[in-house]
């Protein structure tokens, strides 16, 4: 289970005197899900472009189950299924016409039950410019799994996509991740990153600047936790009374928020306080920080820890 | 099927259902063969001694230099090659089959004109089908793989235009199609030499219809052959999957090298 599926090493890109990434290293291993984040530019698509054998690194090492996808990309291409953010379709080809084409070129049969799945069972004679946004995606998605590649590419998997689309899309990834494909995920979704990946890394200018399990990343960033708490008689907002473990404090619509290193303590403080003063709780949330703020933090921050 | 016969199929169709395409492989060819038919051989009635080789030409021209090269270019630019290229199709493969197609196109069209000019226009048929046939495949190659090289050096669509016209106006006017080679002026004769298409016609006229041409038919011939294989070669080194067409093996400048073939021809006169 923990053989090393991906290995990157010093990578290196440029484009002229810009440097698109810049001597990054990570490890995907067998069944993992693995998050590329990072905003526009910092340098997903070229470490995904040169994973894929697209371009060539112009620096370090890249293999895929111990294939160099820039010399031996003869190899590549039945270990790899990639969906792209673009087409990459012609536009008057037909959803089983994409299907034959790309499953004769991998040398297996077409998949038609993949089409089923993912609602496109009803759209086989439509022309890929006919099909919306998300049906698109979807049939990209069902070309890149159709030869069952051991090594899967999302590139903004669920752009576009309905909520139940998306949820289709998430439990399909699940399957392959349990038959123990191998995923890389590149999105902007934070939320989507969250729930679907076991490891990420975040890259700015080109570089990973941080990298481990969401819960890891959400646990080393400021540490707040947020306790929301409304109550009939808004006593907490003309309160000026420090509750244990609070840094800060916000009003925000009916509720009072408290940013706190130790919750526990904070909600068992506030409740105790609502309580004596003889008002009532209407409601009370208490949110981890999630990946989308630990996020805007480090990029906000430059990539600063 | 093999991914050779589906991709085939697929191209094949597209050459149909595309209406730029079909435009430009059925349509335009055809109209303009029946225009110059009725037209053409009632101007000038030496006209029905080439009026076969001449509208097969164009048709041929019409295909490969107006309608190959810009699907080419659109595809790249779609982003279509990189996801053809990270699922195993080669070069060699994106390149020869919507080539070949289109010569199946032209081929077609060129069948349709040998058939029906005879009945239709008075039209003067080969004295020797085997060769003319030979030298229509030939003819449809050098320009499929002409087609091909501008849909590979261009940087975009317009690009692809001007590349074509800058081939398919001059072949018009001075290749022999409209007007024969002889009756030109000598400075004009040498710059048509530059023309696959005066080539085209004087191989078609000299060795299929036994004709006396300007040049040495079987010399053509060979020129023909000789820049379509430079010009296919050409291709595949100078290809590039990647969207912007930025970088590849060789400059763009280096498809000025299918000239080599008419300039040895000039100097071999």
């Amino acid at each position: 289970m923990n053989d090393v599926v991906i290995s990157v090493k010093d990578f290196r890109k440029t484009y002229g005197d810009f440097v698109a990434v810049s001597r990054i290293s990570f490890e995907v291993l067998r069944g993992e899900i693995f998050g590329l984040l990072g905003p526009n530019g910092a340098g997903k698509t070229s470490t995904l472009e040169c994973l894929e054998g697209i371009r060539k690194p112009d620096g370090g090492s890249l293999r895929i189950l111990n294939v160099d996808p820039s010399r031996e990309a003869h190899k590549l291409h039945n270990l790899i299924g990639v969906q792209l953010q673009t087409s990459g379709l012609p536009a008057d080809m037909t959803v089983d016409e994409a299907m034959k084409f790309f499953c004769a070129y991998h040398g297996v049969a077409a998949r038609e039950d993949l089409l089923e799945r993912l609602g496109l069972g009803q759209k086989r004679k439509s022309k890929y410019h006919e099909l919306s946004t998300g049906q698109q995606r979807r049939l990209a998605l069902a070309l890149a799994v159709a030869h069952k590649p051991p090594v899967l590419f999302l590139d903004e998997p669920t752009a576009g996509l309905d909520v139940g689309s998306r949820t289709e899309l998430h439990d399909l990834m699940q399957e392959l991740k349990e038959q123990g494909t191998t995923i890389i995920l590149a999105t902007h979704d934070m939320a989507e990153a969250e729930k679907m990946t076991d490891r990420v890394a975040i890259l700015l200018g080109g570089k990973i600047v941080t990298a481990g399990t969401p819960r890891e990343l959400t646990a080393t960033g400021s540490g707040f936790t947020k306790v929301s708490v409304r109550t009939e008689g808004s006593i907490l907002h003309h309160n000026g009374f420090s509750f244990p473990a609070v840094n800060q404090k916000a009003i925000k619509e009916d509720y009072a928020i408290y940013f706190s290193t130790d919750p526990g303590p904070t909600v068992t403080a506030v409740l105790d306080y609502v309580a004596k003063q003889g008002d009532k709780l209407i409601d009370l949330r208490v949110e981890r920080p999630s990946l989308e703020e630990r996020f805007l933090e480090i990029t906000h921050n430059g990539g600063a820890k | 099927m093999t991914a050779f016969t589906n991709h085939f199929a697929f191209e094949f169709k597209t050459g149909l259902r595309n209406s730029t395409l079909l435009l430009m492989n059925y349509l335009f060819p055809l109209s303009f063969y029946a225009l110059m038919g009725l037209v053409m051989t009632q101007i000038n009635p030496l006209f029905k001694d080439s009026i076969i080789p001449a509208m097969i030409i164009f048709a041929t021209m019409a295909s490969t230099l107006l309608g190959l090269p810009g699907p080419l270019v659109e595809s790249r630019e779609a982003g279509i090659f990189r996801s053809f290229k990270i699922n195993g199709v080669s070069a060699l493969s994106i390149l020869s089959i919507p080539t070949i197609t289109t010569v199946f196109h032209a081929l077609i069209v060129s069948t349709i004109i040998a058939l029906t000019a005879r009945p239709f226009f008075s039209g003067i048929n080969p004295s020797n089908w085997g060769i003319f046939a030979l030298l229509v495949l030939l003819t449809v190659f050098t320009f499929g793989a002409i087609g091909a090289l501008i849909g590979v050096i261009s940087t975009g669509t317009r690009s692809t235009v001007l590349w074509s016209q800058i081939i398919f106006l001059p072949s018009m006017l001075l290749g022999g199609l409209m007007m024969p080679l002889d009756m030109l002026p000598e400075s004009v004769r040498a710059f048509s030499s530059l023309l696959p298409t005066t080539h085209a016609m004087q191989a078609m006229l000299g060795l299929a219809y036994g004709q006396q041409t300007v040049m040495d038919p079987l010399v053509s011939a060979l020129i023909l052959l000789a820049s379509g294989l430079l010009a296919f070669g050409l291709a595949i080194y100078l290809f590039n999957w990647d969207t912007h067409n930025s970088a590849r093996r060789g400059h763009p400048a280096m498809a000025l090298l299918v000239l080599v073939p008419y300039l040895v021809g000039i100097f071999l006169k």
